[in-house]
């Protein structure tokens, strides 16, 4: 987030778009039900009518994956009616008039017809998200896990920068992440082109520090990323893999693919606590020790790094996973003796200039947020105050492209999937707690009731859903929740696990697969007692 | 009897709310919010309210296990990791660093991310190290 979770009360405008914040993030969306208390209005754009909806003063029924189209309509009515900030545009952006000419053009009508949202209703919300004082976008993965997600995200960069709603408390562009420490497995460098603190790989000093820290030799290429590792092992050329706590099997999509991917390794490491799937398949499985049972620190998605304490010891024969790692590293002969989680932290400190001023004694009076470059710098509350990152904030023309596979006469429904609220990801942890497990025992697909009508289908039967890769049984669900010709998936449960039909399209720069947007096929099972036990039982 | 709280950070989303978990006898037995957490002061959500509950389920693994003769066989500490490593170093002998990946976790800690990228990169002399973030 470029913002804070508390500034979101003080806005004026909730531009939330592809985030059902009340699930995935139930704590953000106190802070949205409390700034609608305080006065702010509320856009939510989402083709599903989550339960954010029912508090929203406008609810913009976006046809799925066409985001692009939608923003870019937006930014064509700002121009059109002079709601931008000339002011900021000229003081901090670079590329405004690329922009400006590619939306000369721009068809408002054809932005209406693809996006599913009237011209009125797409003026209105410029309107509103451009005049208010403060304006913040809030979004999650239904911007990003699409094979345009990152264009979708570029787009609303520059929706912020075009009427100047960043770099000032409770405006800017915020990502909601999903995970405990999904920032912090990129800030400490768990990605493929940087090293911790997003130092890049390819620069030469940068790597002969790491080198000299570390008294290695390091590689100035950037690596392989999730999707590439997955090919490389079924042609051979990489041959083995080390997984710390994912469950690639049940997270990844395209079951098949990753199933294949993984058991051609000749050699699979996966550290867990929990056998999961994925360590089925594995040559070693090595037994970690879970958050209540370790100390360190995890970065939430306002970038705030905060303690994680050690409240009782792992089962006996379980393992912190630092020290496993460590002592593996020790036995290829690396520089990983380590006494401490803290000691491992300052280590990263001095290497990385954006946490350098981090440090376990300042964390136990609460969180810092990077990046905080001194022991005395109090830490960075909202990013990009007078200067982005690179200088000027740079416009990007972004043309709309539709899905790649969309609904046609084999396959004429459309798949999307995301989270329920009593669960998380592949269940390996909320399905052995036994509260959230009676909350939601088994999978339920949402789909529409006038298409529940039609094939003949209430709450609980089942029916089969098919695509190009694969199929599987699932209770339905039937409501107002999904639009017509379209059903909606959680990915808990691996009996109707909807990554078994999901693609393998990814966004040709993230790589990131989209899990929103995929074509099947919907029948009602005829034999429904059968079938029922074995979902139930899964 | 020994009785106590523990002040934590919520293992699931990317909220960050801060938990006190609570601790009798060396046991999980509740999780409550903390007051003072200035990101969920004194909520949590369901998923939180109950975070302590599968920490110590009978299904938790407490072995290493190895392949043999194509099934899983429990292992002691000391042969995994030498087994590990040992195979770690044969494969970077035999192919080279860049037949192996690492996949860190969002799951982790800070700490075991930064050993996991260490590891992949000063290892092995590759940079193939990611994690779900992109998915």
């Amino acid at each position: 987030m470029t913002n804070s979770i508390p500034e979101i009360e003080d806005t004026d405008c909730i531009f939330l778009i592809g985030s059902n914040t009340t699930e995935a993030h139930p704590l953000i969306a106190h802070r949205v039900f409390r700034g609608k208390l305080k006065g702010a209005t509320l856009i939510v754009i989402d083709p599903r009518k989550i339960q954010l909806t029912l508090q929203a003063d406008i609810h913009l029924r976006i046809n799925f994956g066409t985001d692009v189209a939608f923003i870019n309509g937006l930014m064509k009515c700002i121009l059109d009616n002079n709601w931008h900030n000339p002011e900021f545009i000229d003081e901090r952006t670079e590329g405004f008039d690329q922009l400006r000419k590619s939306l000369e053009g721009y068809s408002l009508k054809r932005a209406s017809e693809i996006s599913g949202i009237s011209v009125e209703d797409m003026v209105k919300v410029a309107k509103i998200y451009a005049t208010s004082e403060k304006s913040a976008i809030l979004y999650t993965l239904g911007i990003t896990e699409h094979s345009h997600g990152v264009d979708n995200v570029k787009s609303l960069a520059n929706l912020a920068m075009l009427t100047g709603q960043i770099g000032r408390p409770s405006t800017g562009v915020n990502p909601l992440r999903g995970q405990n420490n999904v920032q912090g497995a990129c800030d400490m460098g768990g990605l493929p082109n940087v090293y911790p603190g997003y130092q890049v790989v390819t620069d030469d000093n940068v790597r002969a520090k790491f080198e000299n820290a570390w008294n290695a030799k390091l590689s100035n290429k950037v690596g392989y990323m999730i999707p590439e590792m997955m090919d490389r092992l079924i042609d051979g050329s990489v041959k083995g893999m080390y997984i710390l706590g994912e469950n690639s099997v049940m997270s990844d999509p395209d079951t098949h693919h990753i199933r294949r991917a993984l058991s051609s390794a000749e050699l699979l490491i996966v550290q867990d606590i929990f056998m999961t799937e994925t360590a089925e398949l594995a040559h070693v499985v090595l037994p970690g020790a879970c958050w209540a049972e370790k100390d360190g620190t995890f970065a939430n998605t306002e970038r705030k790094v905060q303690r994680v304490r050690k409240a009782v010891d792992p089962p006996e024969g379980a393992v912190p996973d630092w020290k496993v790692i460590s002592e593996v590293g020790k036995r290829l002969g690396l520089n990983m003796d380590y006494s401490s989680p803290s000691q491992i932290y300052d280590e990263m400190r001095k290497l990385s200039p954006s946490f350098a001023g981090i440090n376990y004694e300042r964390l136990e009076s609460g969180g810092i947020q990077w990046p905080c470059p001194s022991e005395d710098h109090q830490g960075t509350r909202f990013l990009h105050q007078g200067r982005f990152t690179r200088g000027k904030g740079l416009f990007h023309v972004i043309n709309y492209r539709p899905p790649e596979e969309m609904p046609c006469a084999d396959y004429p429904v459309l798949l999307t999937t995301g989270r329920r609220f009593a669960h998380y990801h592949t269940r390996t942890m909320t399905g052995r707690c036994p509260t959230l497990h009676n909350e939601f025992p088994t999978p339920r697909a949402q789909i529409n009731l006038s298409d529940a009508e039609k094939m003949g289908l209430k709450d609980g039967d089942l029916v089969k859903i098919s695509s190009r890769r694969g199929e599987l049984t699932t209770p339905v669900q039937p409501g107002d929740i999904v639009p017509e010709g379209s059903v909606f998936m959680d990915f808990h449960f691996m009996k109707a696990n909807p990554n078994i039909l999901l693609g393998t399209s990814l966004d040709p720069v993230s790589k990131t697969p989209d899990y929103k947007v995929c074509a099947v096929r919907m029948e009602k099972v005829i034999e429904q007692n059968s079938a029922t036990q074995s979902i139930t039982e899964g | 009897m020994e009785y106590k709280f523990v002040r934590t950070t919520c293992p699931y989303c990317g909220c960050g709310c801060e938990m006190l978990l609570e601790v009798l006898d060396g046991k999980l037995v509740g999780t409550y919010p903390s007051k003072s957490g200035s990101m969920n002061y004194g909520k949590l959500c369901i998923k939180g309210w109950n975070a302590n509950e599968f920490v110590h389920s009978p299904d938790r693994l407490t072995k290493p296990l190895i392949r043999k003769n194509g099934t899983l066989e429990e292992a002691s500490w000391p042969e995994a990791l030498d087994f590990t490593a040992k195979r770690l170093a044969e494969i970077k002998e035999t192919h080279g660093g860049d037949s192996l990946s690492f996949l860190t976790s969002a799951r982790c800690t800070n700490e075991e991310s930064y050993l996991m990228q260490k590891l992949c990169r000063a290892g092995f002399g590759v940079n193939h190290i990611d994690h779900c973030a992109r998915l």
